[in-house]
């Protein structure tokens, strides 16, 4: 893409001038054998990154300014089984914190309601109000810290607790970093973790994203996240395409909410995997910037560079590791990491090597943590930015990954007639998300069935396994749940019920009236120790609950 | 074992009926529907109850739909929970219907509930055959026992 500005310059001109306004950590980096290294190499009139379409990365000085963030997911039992868990990560050099709830949380429902039997703290941390929260940031510094939340449907009510929580210690709002997912689009998709139907869980993500403009300017409101598109079977091209897709329509749903699209569009944040074959995620991570630049701009008529730069955050892929000789996952997720690296990512979790067999214990989590150590500080990875652009392969196929995506934006602008969120929502509705997944996953089978794909340990190169669990894992009991029932129980005595329905009540009526943000009814409603169940339940008073049509 | 015919006609599952289900709020069904594809490829009839069922909904379902196996996809680390009261519930109806159970379930945890009464547990890596054989032969013990 050949380039001259007005005055001669060239796209290298741009460049230098950018990467020497940037802060550079290294001044003199070289090869392990001392051959001294340019920031990045290409000609003069290419693409470079930090310059628009970005496909070479979104800041002229990628890695040389800063690393990307090593943000581990953790969270397990209660909030101090998972505040022990934070306090190993950011001791062993992890700089970012990353929270997973358990699943009565992720799908809005008390400890002690009926269908959380058996479910309190076993795949995240149990949390119930605000009380829980204060124990699972106790002794960490939340002005100094970036928070990561992994929730959804309840995403408010999470930024809520968190906000009250820091502001319990004198933390203002304006000064938390983080990131909350709050990603509705892809649970109707692939992770089916929703509570109320398609259309309010939208407006739902709009206020997150509007109060975070107005008030949080350090947080991250939405990671669009194709993670768990991909986990669930897609291929890379519709993990792409089905992701950029529901950014899009958020994009939409905000700007018809009144705030312009470089009001919010430069605090959007991606998600992607890190799958096993290699070139085809970093052709996939170039693209994904390369798409995203040309729409805000194009389409949306984004003029500021932030709005215009995908940033994202990767997790190496769980489904690609085997229970088969789980040692083999250290190098799986080795590789995935490099690719991550060399795609650019701003931030990465890498899996532990025992998760196909349950959840991580610490001494797995740590091994993760370390392996994409070695990536950032032994390999030279980060040392040159995009350093397979260029290549006639890697180039090919992120054109491809783009074109493919493409044909599929097109499909969903004609389902919605101009509008690429009304186009999701019928792709939801019609069930062609869902059904375009689980094809893909049923293709991905049948391949391994046939020998025509091959996981090491699993289809080819198979050993006798011992017949019990070779590896220590990590166990949840259920004295977690009677003790977070037991906990919540004594919140439900000791808390004002005036103050608890007051709340409520305020809640159900922000949620009644389009024009409202819910956030700050529910703040309130949290600070009086209003439980995610019971604020999510005067939601779904006037929202209804979803049920997904069962097709196999 | 019969050979597959991915249009359904000649499999090993011909004139055979199951159910497989989603239990407890795990949203995680990526294994359920392949699972549910290969036992339709297999020439099974498949029944498929959704998300987010409860233990009660999954014993109805089976007693209506008058299956021969109840298949369990379970990825959320509750299957020492919902698993036994499924089986208790089918012995309180009365109703003689093997249990397989597939997902993430630690090797201790699964020998466990294969003393209580479930068939079969197919854990991650689980060939196509694989899955296949522990439904037909979790199928034809029981119509031997019986």
């Amino acid at each position: 893409m050949a380039r001259v500005g007005a005055g001669g310059s060239t796209n290298g001109d741009e460049w230098r001038e950018l990467f020497a306004r940037s802060h550079v950590r290294d001044l003199d980096p070289s090869t392990i054998s001392g051959v001294p290294l340019q920031p990045v190499y290409g000609p003069d009139d290419g693409e470079f990154p930090g310059l628009f379409p970005y496909t070479r990365g979104p800041y002229a000085s990628m890695y040389r300014s800063k690393l990307w963030t090593m943000r581990m997911f953790a969270g397990f039992g209660t909030a101090e089984d998972t505040n022990a868990r934070f306090r190993e990560i950011l001791r062993a050099g992890g700089d970012g914190l990353s929270t997973a709830f358990d699943l009565p949380t992720l799908m809005g429902r008390d400890s002690d309601d009926p269908r959380s039997a058996g479910e309190v703290g076993k795949a995240g941390v149990a949390v119930d109000s605000l009380a829980d929260f204060e124990d699972l940031f106790a002794g960490i510094d939340l002005a100094a810290v970036t928070t990561s939340m992994t929730i959804n449907s309840p995403a408010p009510v999470a930024l809520a607790l968190y906000v009250a929580a820091a502001e319990r210690r004198g933390i203002a709002r304006a000064a938390l970093g983080g990131t909350l997912q709050n990603d509705i689009l892809k649970e109707y998709q692939a992770q089916k973790e929703f509570v109320f139907p398609p259309r309010p869980s939208v407006r739902l993500v709009a206020d997150v994203i509007r109060f975070c403009a107005a008030e949080m300017p350090r947080w991250y409101p939405v990671s669009v996240s194709g993670y768990h598109i991909r986990e669930a079977g897609s291929t890379a091209a519709q993990e792409l395409a089905f992701t950029l897709a529901n950014g899009f329509a958020y994009v939409e749903a905000v700007t018809a909410a009144g705030l312009t699209v470089d009001e919010f569009a430069p605090r959007l944040s991606f998600f992607f995997n890190a799958h096993i074959d290699f070139f085809e995620e970093i052709a996939k991570y170039r693209a994904a910037r390369r798409i995203w630049a040309r729409w805000l701009r194009d389409r949306y008529g984004a003029t500021h560079p932030r709005s215009l730069q995908l940033r994202f955050h990767t997790q190496t892929a769980g489904v690609s590791l085997t229970a088969q000789q789980p040692e083999l996952n250290i190098a799986r997720v080795a590789i995935q990491a490099l690719a991550a690296a060399l795609g650019g990512t701003q931030s990465l979790h890498t899996d532990a090597f025992d998760e196909a067999l349950a959840l991580p214990t610490e001494k797995a989590a740590r091994l993760a943590l370390r392996t994409q150590q070695v990536v950032a500080y032994e390999t030279g990875a980060p040392t040159v930015a995009d350093p397979l652009g260029g290549s006639h392969y890697v180039e090919w196929l992120t054109d491809e990954m783009e074109r493919q995506a493409e044909a599929i934006f097109a499909k969903l602008d004609d389902w919605g007639r101009g509008s690429i969120l009304e186009g999701v929502l019928a792709g939801i509705e019609s069930n062609w998300f869902q059904s375009e997944i689980a094809e893909a996953a049923y293709t991905f089978q049948r391949e391994l069935a046939a020998g025509r794909r091959v996981q090491v340990g699993v289809n080819r190169f198979t050993e006798r396994e011992p017949g019990g669990d070779a590896v220590a894992l990590l166990a949840i009991g259920a004295e977690v749940e009677q003790a977070q029932c037991k906990r919540l129980a004594e919140l439900r005595r000791h808390r004002s019920p005036g103050a608890v329905e007051d709340g409520l009540i305020a809640v159900r009526e922000a949620a009644a009236d389009p024009t409202a943000n819910v956030m700050p009814a529910i703040i309130d409603a949290v600070r009086a120790y209003a439980t995610i169940g019971e604020v999510m339940g005067a939601m779904a008073e006037v929202f209804g609950r979803y049920v997904e049509r069962a097709a196999l | 074992m019969t050979g597959l015919d991915p249009r359904g006609g000649l499999g090993p599952g011909v004139g055979h009926r199951v159910l497989v289900a989603k239990v407890g709020l795990d949203g995680h069904d990526r294994g359920v529907k392949v699972v549910g594809r290969i036992l339709r490829d297999a020439g099974f009839e498949v029944i498929y109850t959704g998300l987010q069922q409860t233990p009660e909904m999954v014993v109805a379902a089976a007693r209506d739909e008058d299956v021969e196996l109840i298949g369990l996809s379970l990825h959320s680390g509750a299957h020492m929970t919902l698993v036994p009261r499924i089986l208790d519930r089918l012995r309180s109806q009365a109703l003689d219907i093997p249990v397989v159970i597939g997902g993430i379930i630690p090797v201790a945890d699964g020998a466990a509930l294969q003393e209580l009464g479930v068939a079969a547990v197919l854990t991650p890596g689980a060939s196509t055959d694989e899955i296949i054989a522990a439904v037909t032969r979790a199928i034809e013990d029981h119509a031997h026992i019986n």
